[in-house]
């Protein structure tokens, strides 16, 4: 009996580490076999969407491209800073993710507004200013309104409209990007509990980054 | 004998009825106050939080008892009309505007009634006609 429950204990603890080293996050988005030759073989390869160019500027008037985000793992949103519906629950969440990981290098949050005509460099940096955030953690983006509508294609979340009533009609995610630039997540940014899981998401992408 | 049981009813009657209306207050009470919870829901708890914790300094929170006090017979004019212009709440400023809601004055009280009694405030009820007159009052 003892020698049972000895040998049962070794399974749970060795299915404990299985399930935990096979952890991995899904690739979202289309994705196309590319056969290519190297060194005279032929090999087939797969190739993932990817978050495409872009041409911003941050709260601190810095250009900020698609480039600028090599090398991190990144959350992406889209708001703009008079949204009287979702967006202050969002970045109430958001917030939680920024001070979860402001202190890891590699890890970065934009916000793209997408009232670009209202929300300047000034008006951005004034609202993260009273957001409470400091430093290039997170970047609150101001680009051109036709460019970031189409943005939200690559992030794989509803196009923003505009509304009469509620002037823009936007997409509560929270998006996962990692180095690769490719979407491994999407989370309701309303909701507590999907960015609970967001923030555990990072850290597993941060070990499958370390391997 | 006879007598002591007919005190002891007596005794009884008196505390039901006294029970009975402190009910009443109490059931008026807590009808607002689970009606204003769900008003809450749907009209304030994006930006002031389900904690009325507020967002940084964007938003103000619901938790300054002093102020929340001291400003009652302007709070449904608040709500009616937004607010624009800078407000000091637990010793900081806060400048944003707050949209006016064109809630009816049933749900106003409501509303106040579950915050003035949430998140630290003891407001008691708030009621319509309390609330009709405050509105009346709107400058």
């Amino acid at each position: 009996m003892k020698r049972l429950s000895y040998f049962l204990g070794i399974i749970v603890l060795m299915s404990a580490c299985k399930s935990n080293s096979d952890k991995k996050l899904p690739i979202y988005g289309n994705r196309q076999a590319v056969t290519k030759t190297v060194d005279g073989k032929t090999i087939t390869d797969t190739v993932y969407q990817t978050i495409g160019a872009f041409k911003t500027i941050n709260q601190y008037g810095d250009s900020i491209t698609n480039k600028s985000l090599d090398n991190n793992i990144y959350v992406a949103d889209f708001f703009f800073s008079t949204c009287p519906s979702i967006c202050p629950i969002m970045h109430r969440n958001m917030l939680k993710v920024y001070n979860e990981f402001k202190a890891t290098n590699g890890i970065k949050i934009i916000s793209y507004t997408i009232d670009p005509k209202h929300d300047s460099v000034a008006v951005l940096k004034k609202y993260a200013d009273k957001l409470g955030i400091t430093g290039n953690m997170w970047w609150l983006l101001q680009g051109k309104k036709e460019e970031i509508y189409a943005l939200s294609k690559n992030y794989l979340v509803t196009k923003p409209e505009e509304d009469a009533k509620e002037r823009f009609i936007h997409d509560g995610s929270f998006v996962l990007v990692d180095k690769q630039k490719r979407v491994r997540g999407a989370y309701n940014g309303t909701d507590a509990k999907q960015v609970d899981q967001l923030i555990a998401d990072i850290k597993t992408l941060q070990a499958e980054n370390v391997k | 004998m006879k007598i002591r049981i007919i005190g002891g009813l007596v005794a009884l009657l008196f505390i039901l009825i006294i029970a009975s209306c402190d009910n009443e207050a109490n059931i008026e009470f807590k009808r607002y106050y689970s009606s204003g919870a769900l008003v809450y829901q749907t009209h304030c708890q994006n930006c002031h939080g389900a904690k009325g914790e507020g967002l940084s300094a964007l938003i103000p929170p619901l938790t300054d008892t002093i102020y929340l006090k001291n400003n009652k017979a302007q709070l449904a004019c608040h709500i009616k009309k937004g607010i624009k212009g800078k407000l000091v709440i637990n010793g900081k400023t806060f400048d944003d505007a707050m949209p006016a809601d064109d809630l009816s004055a049933l749900e106003i009280a409501q509303v106040l009634t579950y915050m003035g009694n949430s998140f630290g405030n003891h407001l008691h009820t708030i009621d319509v006609q309390t609330v009709e007159l405050n509105l009346s009052n709107c400058k």
